[in-house]
């Protein structure tokens, strides 16, 4: 295949990817690796490499128009940034040593959880119980709702923190955003309200991916040739998905349909690597 | 602005706003002035990514890509890019901490250094493992 061609399909796929990621909310990284891997026979380290940036890209750039916006907890942010940084940096060591058949297993297991978890109903109810470490931490808040605002309050700190350094890891292993693991440490452990973990989610995402990052770079990941057209087509993708806006019932059925192609994404690369073929 | 005002959690936001705003779209910049110049060169040549064999010199090295810039060679410039991508969370943990220090939030400021420290140490060890 030569450069031009190469690089037209995977600015293409990226486009896409970075579309429907941003409009589902699962993000670009989970479509990015199975496309370049299964479809273009990419070694899954590059694709790793590659999607990593793309992350980087799409993150910074959403988390500029909502901490603008006020939702984003900038607090609640730094302090999980403490555990997924570390959790990272573990991660993006552990993928040197790890074979790649497992990894391509791991990256189908995490692929399968997060379709099933776009999927599912958010909670929209406002926890307003503080725990001492949340008020000594000075995590609970408030945000901006139809020029209203809403008051919330955190629990379970200490659980959230631990999931959150996992989440790290799984980011730093298989570069991607992880941000359906984020928001399991967000919504479900800590209860902070699905407005606010979303955004800061994806504020953090930046910071957990540089921390990798800066391993992936030293090791050879982040091939300049295919990293171009993934992290341009990415982000073109998602800020027309951002401009896109989508009915509620569509946008489930989106979601249905976006789950069913992740998965079946999913299942061949458990396939392959469970044959040994990545 | 005219009246005095205390630096508060929201003047904070616009300025993390506008710091991710401009490393995002700088580094797009550069990016894709590398990939121009790199297809306008190499569109022709053949690619095959199958087999993990790192990157060339010229690309993993800091002097290699300064270099590189100079030389205007596209993948190197592209690079480039992407370090500078890489860098934007990083210089806005950098000015978070300034913010928390302002804000006197020494808690705070403690949490942004030692997020820097992670990511410091990353970048250190990271050729070894």
């Amino acid at each position: 295949m030569s450069v031009f061609v190469f690089t037209l399909i995977v600015l293409a796929g990226s486009y896409l990817a970075g579309l429907l990621g941003s409009l589902t909310g699962l993000g670009g990284g989970v479509v990015i690796i199975p496309l370049l891997t299964v479809l273009l026979n990419v070694d899954i380290h590059y694709a790793i490499g590659a999607s990593l940036v793309s992350v980087i890209a799409t993150s910074s750039g959403s988390a500029a128009a909502y901490v603008k916006e006020g939702i984003t907890n900038i607090r609640i942010g730094m302090f999980l940034e403490i555990a997924t940084t570390i959790g990272a940096f573990f991660g993006a060591m552990l993928a040197l040593h790890l074979q790649t058949s497992f990894i391509a297993i791991l990256f189908g297991v995490i692929l399968i959880f997060s379709a099933f978890m776009s999927l599912k109903k958010k909670d929209t109810q406002v926890n307003q119980q503080k725990s001492q470490w949340a008020e000594k931490l000075k995590l609970n808040g408030t945000y901006p709702d139809n020029g209203q605002t809403v008051t919330y309050g955190v629990r379970k700190v200490g659980g959230g923190f631990a999931m959150m350094a996992f989440a790290g890891l799984i980011s730093g292993l298989l570069g991607i955003g992880s941000g359906s693991l984020k928001v399991v440490a967000m919504d479900s452990i800590m209860r902070i309200p699905f407005k606010v973990s979303t955004t800061t989610s994806n504020f953090m995402i930046g910071v957990t991916a540089a921390a990798s990052a800066v391993v992936y770079l030293q090791r050879g990941y982040i091939n300049p040739e295919i990293s171009m057209p993934v992290v341009v087509g990415v982000l073109l993708g998602a800020l027309t998905g951002s401009k896109i806006l989508v009915h509620t019932s569509s946008s489930q059925w989106l979601r249905w349909v976006f789950a069913i192609v992740v998965t079946f994404l999913a299942v061949q690369m458990i396939y392959n690597g469970i044959h040994q073929k990545v | 602005m005219a009246e005095r005002r205390t630096f508060k959690d929201t003047d904070m936001q616009q300025v993390l706003g506008w710091v991710l705003r401009i490393g995002v779209s700088l580094s797009m910049l550069v990016v894709c002035m590398g990939g121009v110049l790199y297809l306008y060169r190499h569109g022709h040549a053949t690619v095959s990514y199958q087999k993990f064999t790192g990157i060339p010199h010229f690309v993993h090295s800091a002097s290699g890509i300064w270099n590189g810039i100079f030389a205007g060679r596209g993948r190197a410039i592209i690079q480039a890019g992407i370090i500078l991508l890489i860098a934007t969370p990083v210089i806005r943990v950098v000015f978070s901490a300034v913010g928390f220090v302002i804000e006197k939030d020494w808690l705070y400021t403690g949490i942004s250094l030692l997020v820097l420290l992670v990511i410091i140490i990353s970048a250190l060890t990271g050729h070894g493992g």
